[in-house]
C-alpha cells in the first residue's frame, strides 16, 4: 500500500486555500439529506458536531459519560497557543509553524502544522465570541504567556481551567445545536465496532451503558474524536475513562495506526504514594515559569529541602540547558529528571521526585503575585499532599500525559478507511514525536471547527451513499462480534479483577516502553504482554450482567483493547532504531546524553496494518520531506 | 486505619434500594475517597459480588462526574473539595461514614450512587450559549472586556456542573447551577445581545425539569466544590425579571415566579434599569 498525504503543492502559505479551493461543495439544501456521526464530545468532537450542525448535517453525537461537557478536554490546565502576536514579541505564523516542527522533532508534516499555525488564530477569535473567559489585562485586551519552552508569550489561557472553558464553550455551542434540531446527543453510550460497508464507513455499533442495549447507527460519515489512549500505562493524568477501544475498533476494521510509540511523558506531575493509586495529578507546566527544578547534589542526601543549602543544590535543567534552563521542552525535561533519580538523588519518601522550588519567584514577585498566577494549582497540591507550596518545594515526578500515535489520517483527516474521518487526540497528525505545551487544545479545536467542516464536504459531494439497512452482512456480524465479545467477557469468571490485570500492564508498558527504551527490554515486554494477555482471557472475573450498568464489563472491554494496542506500540517502538523525542531508545544518544536521530533512514512515520489475531502487524512508511525547516540536532543549550 | 461505609445499594432504577455496610481495612490517609471505594470494590469483585456503582472520570475536581452524600453533606466535609479530592486523612479511624446518591427529584437514580443529571444539560440546551457560528467571530481584541469583569465572568463559568448544589439545598432547587452559567455570559460584552432570551429560556426549562424553587436558604454555595456565589442567583433575578418586563410577548405559559426573590424587595431596583 502507498500512502498518500494528499498534501497540497505549491508554497506552503497557500496550501490550505488551494486545497479549499479545490474541494467539492455540497448544495446548502443537501446538507440536510447527509447523516453524520461523532465519537466524542470533547474539544475536537464537540467543536466538529457543533460546525456540522451549523451547517446543516444531520449529526448524531455520541460520548460515554452522562454528559458531553464531561469529556476529558475538561482537564486542560495551562492553555492554547496561537500565532496572534498581541504581546508584539516576534511571533508570527511561521515562528509557531517553525517551533512546532522542531519541537516535534522532524517526525510530523510540515504541511498539517503550517495549517494548524495558520488556523490558531481564528480558534482565539471564536473562542472569545463565544464567551471564553480568557485572562485579561486591565486595559480589557487579552493576555499571553510563554508556556512549555517557548520564547515567545503565544498561550492564551483561563486561570488554571483553560480546558475547561474552551470545553464549555464547545460544549454549549453543541447544546445549542440539540436545540436547533441539527445534532441528536447520545450520552452515556460506547461505540464498540465500526461498520464498514463495501470499503467505506457507514456506521458503528454501540452499547448503552445503562440498559447493556446494542443498537446499530448508519450514517454517510463517521468521525471519531474519542480522545488519546495514556491509559494503557494504569497510570496516567487521563481521565479514567480514557481508552483507546473506538480507534483500536476502526484498526482492526481496516485503518492504519501509525506512530503508536510516540507518547508523551509529562515532567510536572505529583509523584505517585501508594499501590492504591489510580491515577496521577498533572501540575500544569506553566508552573515551569516560575518555579525552579532542583535535586541535592548528594547522593541520598535526606535533610528537608529547606535545609539544603544553595551550594549543595543541582539546579540540572539550567546547569545543562543555559538557555532554555527550565523551560525545556517536556521529553528533555522528563528524562533529565529520571537520569538525576536513577543517580540516587531523587527526593521524597520512594526517591521518585525531584523539587520545584517556588521561594526564589515569591522573593523576587511577592506571594500575592503567585496566588493569583498558580493558586488554584497550588491549591490542587496542596489538597493531594498536605504540603504548603508556598513554604515547601513542590515535589514533582514525569508522568504519561498524551499520545502523540494514533489512526493515519491525510491533509483531509481522512484515515485509510473512506469515510472514517479522524480528530483531535485520536489522530496522529501534527505533533510528531512530541507535542509542545498548549498545542492539544489548539490541534483539537482547529481540526473540529475549521478543518473537517470543509474536507468532509468534499468527501460526501464526492461520493453516493447507497441505502444501508441492518440486516445487511457487514452489520449483522459486527453487532455479532460485539456481542460475543461481551459473553465471553462475562463467561470466563475467573480469579482475577480487570483492574489488577491492568495495574499490571501499565506497569510493563511503563517500564519498558515509557521514558526509555531498549531493543532488549522491549522484546521482553512484548513476551509478557502476550502471556498477561493470555491469562486475562482466562482468568479475569467481571461481575454481574451485560443487560444493565456494569463498570467491570466497561472496564474490561478497553482493558482487552489495551492488551493488543501495548503490544503494538512495543513493536513499532522496537522497529524505532533511534532516538527521537518522546522516544528514547537507549542505544541511540549522543555523547551527552541527548536524543540521537537517524535521518537517513528514520524520517517517516510508521503506519501499522492488522492484518489477524495471529499474524503480525504490516508496516507501511509515509516518508516525511522537509521543504522549509531543515532537519538538524535539537538543542536548548 | 479502618473505616464503616454504609452504602446505598439500589441494582437499577425502580429497585427499592437499602444501605448496606462494609468494613474497609487498611484505609490510608492519602487515599482519596474514590480510592478507597476502589480498595472496596476489589474485594467485592474477588468474592464474586458486584462492585458499588459510581460516577468518576477526571479524579482532578474537574469533570463534575463524581458526587455523593457523605453522612448527609453533599462531597463530604471538606469545603471547596469534590469527593475525588477529598483525602481520607480527614476521617478518624474507627469511623463510620454514611454514603447516598444525590436525592432530587429532577434526578432520577440509575445504579447504586449514580443518578440521572440530564436536567442540567437541558437547561443549557434552552439558552446557556452565544449563538455565534463556526466563522462569524470578529477579532479577539475587537472588544475589550475590562479584567475585573473577565474575572467575574470566569468565576461563575467555574461551575463543574456536579449537581451537589441541588442535592444541598432543601427544595431540590437548581438556582445556584442556572444562575452561574447566565452570570457567567451576562456580565460580557459577547453575551449582552441576549441576555434576556437566555434568561426566560433557561428559567423556564429550570422549573419544567421539575427542580424546587430557591427560597435563599444558602446550602448550595456551602457546599460548591467551585464556591459559586449567591450573588449569581441575584444575577439570573435580575435579568429575568428585566427579561419579563422588556419581552413579555416572549414569556411562555410554564414561567412562574421561580424564587420568593421575584416577589421581594430585590426586584424593585432592577427592571428598569439596562446597564
Ligand atoms: C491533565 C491534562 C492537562 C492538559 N493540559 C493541556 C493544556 O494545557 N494545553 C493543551 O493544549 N493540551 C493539554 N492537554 C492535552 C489535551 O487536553 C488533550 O489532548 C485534548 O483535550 C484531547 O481532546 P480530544 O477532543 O481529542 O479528546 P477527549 O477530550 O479525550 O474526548 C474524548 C471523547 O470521546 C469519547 N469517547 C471515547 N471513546 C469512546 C467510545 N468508545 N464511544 C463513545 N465515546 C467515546 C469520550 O466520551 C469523550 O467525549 C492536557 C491533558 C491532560 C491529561
Ligand atoms: S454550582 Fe457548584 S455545586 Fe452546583 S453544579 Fe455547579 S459546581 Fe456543582
Ligand atoms: S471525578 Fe471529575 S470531578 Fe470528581
Amino acid at each position: 500500500m502507498k500512502l498518500d498525504a494528499k498534501i497540497p503543492s505549491g508554497p506552503i502559505e497557500q496550501a490550505w486555500d488551494k486545497a479549499r479551493f479545490d474541494m467539492k461543495l455540497v448544495n446548502p439544501a443537501n446538507k440536510r439529506k447527509h447523516s453524520l456521526i461523532v465519537v466524542g464530545s470533547g474539544l475536537a468532537g464537540a467543536a466538529a458536531a457543533a460546525s456540522l450542525g451549523e451547517l446543516g448535517y444531520r449529526v448524531k453525537c455520541f460520548c460515554f459519560q452522562d454528559s458531553p461537557r464531561r469529556a476529558h478536554s475538561i482537564a486542560a490546565q495551562g492553555g492554547i497557543n496561537a500565532a496572534k502576536n498581541y504581546p508584539n514579541d516576534g511571533e508570527s505564523i511561521y515562528r509557531l509553524f517553525y517551533d512546532t516542527v522542531k519541537g516535534g522533532d522532524f517526525r510530523a508534516r510540515e504541511g498539517n502544522i503550517y495549517r494548524l499555525a495558520q488556523i490558531s488564530v481564528d480558534i482565539i477569535d471564536q473562542c472569545v465570541a463565544q464567551g471564553v473567559p480568557f485572562a485579561r489585562e486591565y486595559g480589557g485586551s487579552l493576555t499571553n504567556r510563554s508556556f512549555g519552552g517557548a520564547q515567545v508569550s503565544r498561550t492564551f489561557y483561563a486561570r488554571g481551567q483553560t480546558g475547561q472553558q474552551l470545553l464549555l464553550g464547545a460544549y454549549q455551542a453543541l447544546e445549542r445545536q440539540v436545540h436547533a434540531g441539527s445534532v441528536t446527543m447520545i450520552p452515556r453510550t460506547e461505540m464498540l465496532d465500526l461498520i464498514v460497508i463495501d470499503g467505506k464507513a457507514r456506521g458503528i455499533v454501540t452499547r448503552n451503558l445503562v440498559t447493556g442495549a446494542l443498537a446499530v447507527h448508519i450514517a454517510d460519515a463517521v468521525i471519531l474524536a474519542s480522545g488519546g489512549y495514556g491509559n494503557v500505562y494504569y497510570l496516567s493524568t487521563n481521565a479514567k475513562g480514557s481508552n483507546v477501544t473506538a480507534t483500536w475498533r476502526a484498526y482492526k476494521r481496516g485503518a492504519l495506526f501509525a506512530n503508536p510509540c510516540f507518547t508523551q511523558i509529562h515532567p510536572t506531575c505529583i509523584p505517585v504514594s501508594g499501590d492504591y493509586q489510580s491515577k496521577l495529578t498533572l501540575m500544569s507546566e506553566s508552573l515551569r515559569n516560575d518555579g525552579r527544578i532542583w535535586v541535592p547534589l548528594k547522593k541520598g542526601d535526606q535533610r528537608p529541602p529547606n535545609e539544603i543549602p544553595e551550594s549543595e543544590r543541582d539546579y540540572y535543567l539550567e546547569r545543562r540547558y543555559p538557555s532554555f534552563g527550565n523551560l525545556v521542552p517536556r521529553d528533555v525535561a522528563s528524562r533529565n529528571a529520571k537520569a538525576v533519580c536513577d543517580e540516587g538523588r531523587g527526593v521524597g519518601k520512594t526517591g521518585l521526585g525531584v523539587y520545584l522550588d517556588f521561594s526564589d519567584a515569591i522573593s523576587r514577585l511577592g506571594e500575592k503575585t503567585i496566588r493569583e498566577r498558580y493558586g488554584n494549582l497550588f491549591d490542587m497540591y496542596q489538597r493531594i499532599t498536605d504540603e504548603n507550596p508556598y513554604k515547601v518545594p513542590m515535589r514533582i515526578y514525569p508522568a504519561i500525559h498524551y499520545t502523540m500515535g494514533g489512526l493515519w489520517v491525510d491533509y483531509q483527516l481522512q484515515s485509510t478507511i473512506p469515510g472514517l474521518f479522524v480528530l483531535g487526540e485520536a489522530n496522529f497528525s501534527d505533533h510528531g514525536a512530541n507535542r509542545l505545551g498548549a498545542s492539544a487544545l489548539m490541534q483539537g479545536l482547529s481540526d473540529g471547527y475549521f478543518i473537517i467542516p470543509y474536507t468532509i464536504g468534499n468527501y460526501l459531494a464526492t461520493n453516493k451513499f447507497p441505502k444501508v439497512d441492518e440486516s445487511h452482512a457487514e452489520v449483522q456480524s459486527a453487532v455479532s462480534e460485539v456481542r460475543q465479545k461481551t459473553n465471553k467477557l462475562l463467561s470466563i469468571k475467573g480469579k482475577r479483577t480487570v483492574d489488577s490485570f491492568h495495574r499490571e500492564l501499565g506497569k510493563l508498558v511503563w517500564d519498558y516502553c515509557g521514558m526509555a527504551r531498549t531493543a532488549e527490554g522491549l522484546e521482553f515486554a512484548i513476551g509478557k504482554i502476550r502471556a498477561l494477555r493470555e491469562e486475562f482471557w482466562q482468568n479475569v472475573t467481571v461481575p454481574g450482567s451485560g443487560d444493565d450498568l456494569n463498570q467491570s464489563l466497561e472496564k474490561a472491554g478497553r482493558v482487552a483493547d489495551f492488551f493488543e494496542l501495548a503490544e503494538l506500540m512495543c513493536i513499532d517502538a522496537r522497529d524505532r532504531n533511534e532516538s527521537c523525542g518522546g522516544h528514547f531508545r537507549e542505544e541511540y544518544q549522543t555523547p551527552d546524553g541527548e536524543a540521537q536521530r537517524d535521518d537517513d533512514n528514520y524520517s517517516y512515520v510508521a503506519a501499522w496494518g492488522y492484518t489477524g489475531p495471529d499474524s503480525p502487524p504490516q508496516l507501511t512508511k509515509e516518508p516525511l520531506e522537509f521543504h522549509y525547516v531543515h532537519p538538524s540536532q535539537r538543542s536548548y543549550k | 486505619m479502618k473505616l464503616q461505609l454504609k452504602i446505598w445499594r439500589q441494582r437499577t432504577s425502580t429497585d427499592k434500594g437499602a444501605f448496606v455496610s462494609y468494613t474497609v481495612n487498611d484505609v490510608d490517609p492519602e487515599m482519596s475517597m474514590l480510592e478507597c471505594l476502589d480498595v472496596l470494590n476489589e474485594t467485592l469483585i474477588e468474592r464474586g459480588e458486584e462492585p458499588v456503582a459510581f460516577e468518576h472520570d477526571c479524579r482532578e475536581g474537574i469533570c463534575g462526574s463524581c458526587g455523593f452524600m457523605i453522612n448527609g453533606v453533599a462531597h463530604g466535609p471538606e469545603r471547596a473539595t469534590t469527593v475525588c479530592q477529598l483525602t481520607m486523612r480527614h476521617f478518624k479511624d474507627g469511623q463510620e461514614l454514611v454514603i447516598e446518591p444525590w436525592r432530587a427529584r429532577a434526578f432520577f437514580p440509575i445504579k447504586d450512587l449514580i443518578v440521572d443529571r440530564r436536567a442540567f444539560d437541558h437547561i443549557i440546551e434552552a439558552g446557556g450559549y452565544i449563538s455565534v457560528s463556526t466563522g462569524q467571530a470578529p477579532d479577539g481584541n475587537a472588544i475589550l472586556v475590562g479584567k475585573d469583569i473577565a474575572d467575574q465572568a470566569m468565576d461563575a463559568a467555574a461551575c463543574i456542573g456536579c449537581g451537589a448544589c441541588v442535592a444541598a439545598c432543601p427544595n431540590a432547587s437548581a438556582a445556584l447551577f442556572t444562575g452561574a452559567k447566565i452570570a457567567h455570559l451576562s456580565v460580557l460584552p459577547q453575551g449582552k445581545p441576549e441576555r434576556d432570551r437566555r434568561a426566560l429560556a433557561m428559567v423556564a426549562q429550570m422549573n419544567a425539569e421539575e427542580f424546587g424553587n430557591c427560597t435563599s436558604i444558602g446550602e448550595c454555595t456551602g457546599v460548591c466544590p467551585k464556591e459559586i456565589p449567591l450573588e449569581v442567583i441575584a444575577t439570573m433575578n435580575r435579568d429575568y425579571l428585566r427579561a419579563s418586563w422588556t419581552r413579555r410577548e416572549d414569556q411562555s405559559e410554564t414561567i412562574l415566579p421561580f424564587t420568593e426573590w421575584s416577589t421581594g424587595s430585590k426586584l424593585q431596583s432592577d427592571p428598569t434599569s439596562r446597564d
